[in-house]
């Protein structure tokens, strides 16, 4: 019903934005791409609440009492596990969706929190090796700037099997984006669309991915931690196929994970939220009595230390964060508002990361809009917002009574929704009862 | 000449032998029955011979070593290698080449399907037949195929070079034939000679990119 004219009612199955995709689609021919992650409103960590110590339990002094965030990754079989101060890493995203700039920012701000950051498609550039204390190298099908240099250089690698924001997809460039610098870097003609392939182009399954791993410890001298990533979707089953390769961490990350470029279909309609994808990955853990033995890091839709400390208590080791520390940057900022009006959008509702005109300077080659980030004052927010996230962690875990925040468990926690107590395993607030267990 | 027996010696000790070797030196494998990555993550101009069949990944990530493999070669043979060279005297399995580089990856027998897939600089010469899906998103670089190619040669191919002496069985999407020029000859010749295959130049036909997928064009729809 319009709020101007109550005779006017808006149809629930073709409401405008449905009408203007298809508007949309009629005039261009093309399905609508766009970065950012879902948008759709699904069961998510704030569903769920901690139940803090009274006087069964009793809880830690604030800023009194230690409640620790270490945490160390890898040590399974790698040689160097990695050594973190905090249980929040930064998400892998590519130099070619973001400026130099930006991962510059990101190594910078990981560095001076005391975490890790990530490569992403396209390969390791100088200036985030150069500013991350501790860096992750991605595997990726396509191999853009691939090579056993960096792959030395690096302190993990990532094996990436799949992305929350779309599990069984490619990566996208748009021709926008592929500038003189990302087309050497990746080996491309300069302003194609580039359509990264779904899957490794020299294996097929998981048993040949325990062989590639076997490789890839080979070349780095059984050195780095060899973590593999997959998009959430048959998580019990992925996870345990990954352990039985023989990785150190797996990765999980659910369908709100973010990306520089996918069609919108794939994103809202493909794969499951974080929240039921942690609970599958530890039981799969457990079930092989690797539960904390291969470390598992969750991302997708981290934002506070609310949610970092939820998926914590479900059992994870780590977070990654993506979105969420490109907002810290600046993304989406007010300062830009009349930018964002000007491209048809405004801050807090852009998601055209693929199209390279990011008013904020993130998500862009074009050098005049790189400029508006300095890498110093974004990587000073980045380490801002880790440390937030950090105080709240330990806020909820001392509230818990927990002196490390790995003591914190589902016991610890309530569901506020039938279908929140399903996913996360945990339950119904003021209930016994947990929907699927017990055949009920 | 060192000489390293896989019945001995377990694949670390091999890897970190050939990897700590310098420049010049002589290497022997024997008895790889089949064993997976032999021989990866070479960084030194050394000269490795293998005696034996090898099974995944042999000679991965090359770098300026000269690896040769008497028998025949498993999945992932010399992929992402960036410089040196790999010959491999039977067959290569799956994948022959992938995402290579740059150096020379010499099959003097037939390669299965996917050879030189996403290749990216590497130069691949190949004896015999390949098979189907080859040089698929093949980015830059040089496949020669003395023998036959099989079905979808060149999908999505990007500004790798072709050369084919026998039949094509199927051009994938947006792979076409194109004109052997002089300067095509002269490259087709230089690597004829360094592969050791001694075929008339004239013999070969070119294929490359129609380039007509670099940019999304609805009117290409069904090519996608």
């Amino acid at each position: 019903m319009s709020k101007d004219n109550p005779t006017l009612i808006e149809s629930a199955t073709f409401p405008r934005h449905v009408i203007a995709e298809i508007q949309r689609a009629a005039k261009t021919g093309i399905y609508d791409i766009r970065g950012f992650g879902a948008k759709r409103e699904i069961p998510t960590f704030d569903d769920l609440v901690f139940l803090g110590a009274s006087t069964s339990r009793y809880p830690l002094e604030g800023y009194r009492e230690k409640c620790t965030t270490e945490v160390v990754l890898g040590n399974r079989f790698a040689k160097k596990p990695i050594h973190l101060k905090t249980p929040i890493t930064i998400a892998g995203m590519s130099f070619g969706s973001l400026s130099a700039q930006a991962k510059e920012s990101l190594g910078r701000g990981a560095t001076i929190a005391g975490t890790s950051t990530t490569t992403g498609d396209g390969g390791m550039t100088p200036e985030e090796r150069g500013h991350s204390k501790t860096l992750v190298y991605q595997y990726l099908p396509s191999r853009y700037g691939m090579n056993p240099d960096d792959l030395r250089r690096a302190d993990a690698i990532e094996i990436v099997l799949g992305q929350g924001a779309k599990p069984g997809g490619g990566g996208m460039l748009l021709g926008q984006k592929i500038s003189p610098r990302v087309a050497q870097m990746r080996n491309l003609p300069e302003g194609i669309d580039q359509r990264s392939a779904c899957r490794h182009p020299d294996w097929t399954g998981p048993d040949d991915l325990e062989i590639k791993i076997q490789e890839l410890r080979e070349i780095t001298n059984w050195e780095k931690p060899i973590y593999v990533k997959v998009g959430a979707t048959r998580v019990f089953y992925d996870v345990t196929l990954a352990v039985k390769a023989g990785a150190d961490v797996v990765v999980v990350d659910g369908m709100q994970g973010g990306t520089a470029a996918t069609q919108d279909v794939f994103i809202e309609h493909v794969g499951i939220p974080t929240l039921p994808a942690v609970r599958m990955a530890v039981e799969a853990l457990q079930e092989m009595d690797m539960h904390r033995k291969v470390q598992l890091i969750v991302s997708g839709g981290i934002r506070s230390g609310a949610d970092v400390a939820k998926a914590l208590a479900l059992g994870a080791d780590a977070v990654a964060i993506g979105t969420a520390a490109l907002i810290a940057l600046g993304d989406q900022s007010p300062e830009f508002d009349e930018d964002y009006k000007a491209i048809g959008s405004a801050a807090g509702f852009w998601d055209d990361y693929q199209q390279g005109n990011d008013p904020a300077g993130i998500t862009t080659q074009d050098p005049e809009l790189a400029k508006r980030l300095d890498p110093k004052l974004g990587g000073r927010r980045l380490a801002n917002y880790l440390n937030v996230l950090t105080l709240e962690l330990q806020t909820l875990a001392r509230a818990c009574g927990k002196s490390h925040v790995h003591n914190l468990e589902p016991e610890d926690m309530v569901a506020l929704t039938m279908e929140a107590a399903a996913m996360a395993g945990v339950p119904l607030a003021g209930t016994g009862w947990i929907p699927g267990k017990n055949g009920v | 000449m060192a000489t390293i027996d896989l019945n001995q010696s377990s694949i670390r000790e091999l890897n970190e032998k050939l990897q700590v070797g310098s420049s010049g030196d002589n290497f022997t494998v024997n008895n790889t029955v089949g064993k997976h990555a032999l021989s990866v993550g070479l960084t030194k101009d050394i000269n490795v011979e293998i005696n034996g069949h090898v099974g995944y990944y042999c000679a991965g990530m090359n770098q300026e070593a000269s690896i040769k493999i008497n028998g025949n070669a498993g999945p992932g043979l010399a992929e992402n290698m960036m410089s040196g060279q790999v010959r491999v005297t039977g067959n290569a399995s799956q994948y022959a080449g992938a995402t290579a580089h740059g150096g020379l990856l010499v099959i003097e027998g037939d390669a299965s399907s996917r050879c030189g897939i996403s290749m990216k600089g590497v130069n691949i010469v190949v004896g015999g037949n390949i098979g189907h899906m080859s040089a698929f998103m093949a980015q830059s670089g040089t496949l020669v195929v003395c023998g036959d190619a099989g079905d979808a040669m060149g999908d999505s191919i990007y500004e790798t070079k072709i050369y084919v002496r026998g039949k094509v069985k199927s051009l994938g999407t947006d792979c076409e034939e194109k004109e052997m020029k002089k300067e095509h000859k002269e490259e087709l010749a230089t690597l004829l000679e360094m592969a050791q295959m001694n075929y008339s130049v004239d013999e070969f036909r070119r294929y490359g990119s129609a380039r007509k997928l670099y940019n999304f064009d609805i009117d290409q729809v069904d090519d996608y």
